[in-house]
């Protein structure tokens, strides 16, 4: 089993931003995104006026700093990306710490280092602040298809499963003296990858019969639903709201 | 006691797609509020029989009535009401984010709603001694107290015979004796598939072996188990030291 209580990303506390009904969030940062994203590249300062509109729900949320600095390592495929732009852009060149490189090239990278960063931040908030389930009740509330989001229901349910399954294979591939050191071995761990596959789609099986058996037909009924106070939706569109009036000045001083 | 048993099973054959024939003509009456095991060792054809009683399989011959139902195409829904199936992974039954969630699913799926579907939830949980999780995620819990959700996910729906395959399996002591309290409580009909021979003898007055897709003995679980030319016969063994003839008994 897994070892946490909770999901890694999940950071458990009982704070405002926790409180939050998850669709209320999910579309401050929908809105808020695509607010940086439409942000002109050349305003620098807007982008340090969004590290501080995000700064301020850290603190709100209590989610330290180290937590998130942590989970931003999956950003690092795009970092690669920007950090090679300078180099393979065209046109005029400049001096940038003692190198030559491409001006719209470093223009580039900057433009994808701080909207990713800005983004993969927010979403980090995000999940730090939201349990999963609270997240598929919340696209369920923005009237995501219903079929997504089971998809991505049984998805969650079921990863840890998955997971514990691959390491048992592994542990039992190790007892017997394997050990992934070459590219020849590339073909147990392909077979591995195949019996993994197997075996969950044999218990996507199981688990379609014991719906079945619960009377599923096809649909998944409908639970509860409270009604969200207004005062909820103010508080989340804070946000994106104080990020469109940095975006506008940005717009006009541009 | 009403005299219309809760589940009858009339000449029951059925061969899978494949070709490989998996039960001969089964029968099998089971009375409104008694406990049944179904023995039979590994590929006797539990399984498949355990899928006809509430319609998931179907199409071979023979007629399976659950509670006076008969489990054809256009009444499946009202026989899935009445028949409780509780499998054997509880990873394969318990597939919503929360226990409550969970539990909340069959009795949905038959419209109930609301404030009757609140008290469904508390019921069953209340039922099997797991009120105290209905809100965490099923896989945080211990694999015996997931085996008890399973079971309440089932009670939820207020069923009139439960069906459990191999409920024991996988369980340490405490939790095979915990199961047990929970079934022994039960105001239902039960029928019980397994191979955990001592199991059916502290569960159920009564046993049915089942063995190469036919039922080959019928009769009181302890005097099937004592019979030795049986037991081999069915690959049935008794655990090592379990001595049916005073297993249960009080000394003196």
């Amino acid at each position: 089993m897994s070892a946490g209580h909770s999901h890694r990303l999940y950071r458990h506390g009982d704070t405002v931003v926790h409180r939050l009904p998850a669709h209320t969030k999910l579309l401050a940062l929908v809105l808020f995104v695509l607010t940086v994203v439409a942000t002109p590249r050349e305003q620098y300062w807007a982008f340090g006026a969004y590290l501080v509109l995000l700064a301020a729900v850290a603190v709100a949320a209590a989610v330290p700093v180290g937590f998130i600095a942590g989970r931003m390592v999956v950003e690092l495929p795009f970092v690669a990306f920007a950090l090679l732009l300078p180099f393979i852009a065209h046109g005029p060149r400049t001096e940038f710490l003692g190198l030559t490189v491409s001006q719209t090239g470093l223009l580039g990278a900057w433009n994808i280092l701080a909207k990713a960063t800005l983004g993969v931040i927010a979403s980090i908030l995000l999940a730090a602040t939201t349990e999963p389930r609270e997240l598929l009740t919340g696209l369920r509330r923005l009237r995501v298809p219903a079929l997504l989001v089971e998809i991505s229901s049984f998805m969650v349910r079921y990863a840890d499963v998955v997971t514990d399954e691959m390491r048992r294979m592994r542990i039992a591939r190790e007892s017997r003296g394997f050990q992934a050191s070459h590219l020849g071995h590339m073909r147990v761990l392909a077979r591995s990858a195949g019996a993994l596959f197997i075996r969950s789609y044999e218990r996507g099986e199981r688990v379609h019969l014991a719906m079945l058996a619960r009377g599923y037909t096809g649909v998944m009924p409908m639970t509860e639903d409270r009604p969200i106070p207004r005062t909820a939706w103010l508080a989340a569109a804070a946000v994106p709201l104080l990020a469109l009036v940095i975006a506008t000045t940005a717009w006009s001083l541009a | 006691m009403s005299s219309v048993p809760s589940l009858e099973v009339r000449g029951l054959a059925y061969a899978y797609p494949d070709g490989h024939q998996a039960l001969f003509g089964i029968d099998l009456t089971v009375a409104r509020g008694e406990r049944v095991a179904v023995l039979g060792p590994n590929g006797a054809g539990k399984t498949t029989l355990v899928l006809h009683l509430n319609g998931i399989l179907g199409g071979g011959l023979g007629t399976v009535t659950a509670a006076g139902v008969q489990v054809v195409k256009d009444q499946l829904s009202e026989v899935r009401r009445r028949v409780g199936i509780v499998f054997q992974d509880p990873d394969d039954q318990l597939f919503m984010p929360t226990v409550r969630d969970d539990v909340a699913f069959g009795p949905a799926n038959f419209g109930v709603r609301g404030a009757e579907l609140d008290a469904r939830v508390s019921r069953a949980l209340d039922q099997v001694g797991m009120s105290a999780y209905a809100d965490r995620p099923p896989h945080h819990l211990s694999f015996g107290q997931r085996r008890r959700v399973a079971v309440a996910t089932v009670l939820a729906t207020e069923p009139e015979i439960l069906i459990l395959d191999e409920p024991s399996s996988n369980l340490d002591p405490a939790s095979r004796r915990e199961l047990a309290d929970v079934l022994r409580s039960l105001d239902v009909t039960i029928l019980m598939v397994t191979h955990d021979l001592p199991y059916a003898l502290e569960l159920c007055d009564r046993s049915v072996v089942l063995s190469d897709g036919v039922i080959v003995a019928d009769g009181p679980t302890r005097e099937l188990l004592c019979d030795e030319d049986l037991m081999r016969a069915h690959r049935l063994e008794l655990p090592f030291g379990f001595e049916p003839r005073l297993a249960g008994l009080s000394v003196g």
